[in-house]
């Protein structure tokens, strides 16, 4: 990782960043509205897959929703490794670390979610599989809120020590 | 009293100085705000994207509302205590950052657009829930988003201007 920062404080991006004071606080703020598209439509699949509402077949509410988790995560990733170009240093605090970490089991229970919506027959008839279901719509949304506030969690590198 | 000399009051309040002297106060807080913000406004794009007819146009715009709204209340009631905190450590300075200010007035304008739409064009549903939304609806949708975009766009840049 300290190699990689090094690597990047070199890059004719990474002094760009650093030298055109808006472009840091945009791509912030492209990257938390990102944040929010992927949250609210892990919960409208949540809300699907909990029985909380049922006015949608499973399938239909996956076909409305994962391609928009997919796309957030398409600009979360690209906003993300920019915004880490730019500032090098992030690289070093552990949070982030935490966070990178995280994303491998968020992104591996959402890609189960995404198979498994489609496999629509078994579910509804199934009372087990629902449960497990539900299940794993509730470890896909703590997971990215975990990714979320691990993504602000700089300040408990000093609580930690 | 001057509204600045309330602030630098407030600023003195043992609840201010916990978020300003202590050593994880600002910092947690500005955490779960920020991680509250993105929920706020994921779900409400939720809704303003059914009323402008780009999403669920399959879906009924109530049932979208039933799902999406009290999501939406309670990271907005987690939001707004947490930046109702944040503020008071450091009331004068985010008095006279000009981001901030453009914030609140962002929010106003969402709650206002929101109320007009709650009473006015809302009361309607049952005529559009299940089709193409009215001009009144689409504006509304398009109205809240823009204002949502802008809101977290300037607590950005208040954060920025701040430090």
């Amino acid at each position: 990782m300290a190699d990689l920062a090094q690597w990047f404080t070199g890059l004719p991006f990474s002094l760009a960043m650093r030298r055109i004071a808006w472009l840091f606080p945009l791509l912030q703020t492209v990257h938390i509205l990102a944040i929010g598209m992927m949250l609210s439509s892990v919960i409208m699949v949540s809300l699907r897959l909990w029985g909380v509402s049922r006015t949608q077949t499973i399938a239909a509410r996956g076909h409305r929703y994962l391609p928009w988790i997919w796309t957030s995560l398409v600009v979360l990733t690209v906003t993300g490794v920019a915004l880490a170009v730019g500032n090098p240093r992030t690289l070093r605090d552990p949070a982030l670390q935490v966070k990178l970490w995280m994303m491998v089991p968020a992104i591996a229970a959402t890609l189960i979610l995404a198979v498994a919506m489609r496999g629509e027959a078994l579910w509804e008839k199934n009372a087990r599989a629902r449960g497990m279901a539900g299940l794993a719509a509730t470890a896909t949304l703590i997971l990215w809120l975990g990714v979320t506030l691990a993504g602000r969690g700089r300040w408990m590198a000093n609580l930690i020590g | 009293m001057e509204p600045v000399a309330f602030l630098h009051w407030l600023e003195t309040t043992p609840l201010a100085l916990t978020v300003s002297q202590g050593i994880f106060g600002f910092s947690a807080l500005d955490m779960i705000h920020i991680a509250a913000i993105t929920v706020v406004f994921g779900m409400i794009a939720v809704v303003d994207l059914r009323l402008l007819g780009i999403a669920s146009k399959d879906c009924a715009v109530t049932d979208i509302c039933r799902q999406a709204l009290p999501w939406t209340w309670v990271a907005f009631g987690i939001a707004v205590l947490t930046g109702v905190l944040m503020f008071t450590g450091q009331a004068v300075k985010y008095y006279n950052n000009y981001a901030f200010r453009m914030k609140l007035l962002l929010l106003l304008l969402a709650g206002i657009n929101m109320l007009v739409f709650h009473y006015i064009t809302y009361r309607g549903v049952a005529k559009w829930d299940r089709a193409a939304t009215p001009l009144s609806a689409r504006l509304a949708g398009a109205i809240s988003l823009a204002c949502w975009i802008a809101v977290v766009a300037y607590g950005r840049w208040t954060a920025y201007y701040m430090f």
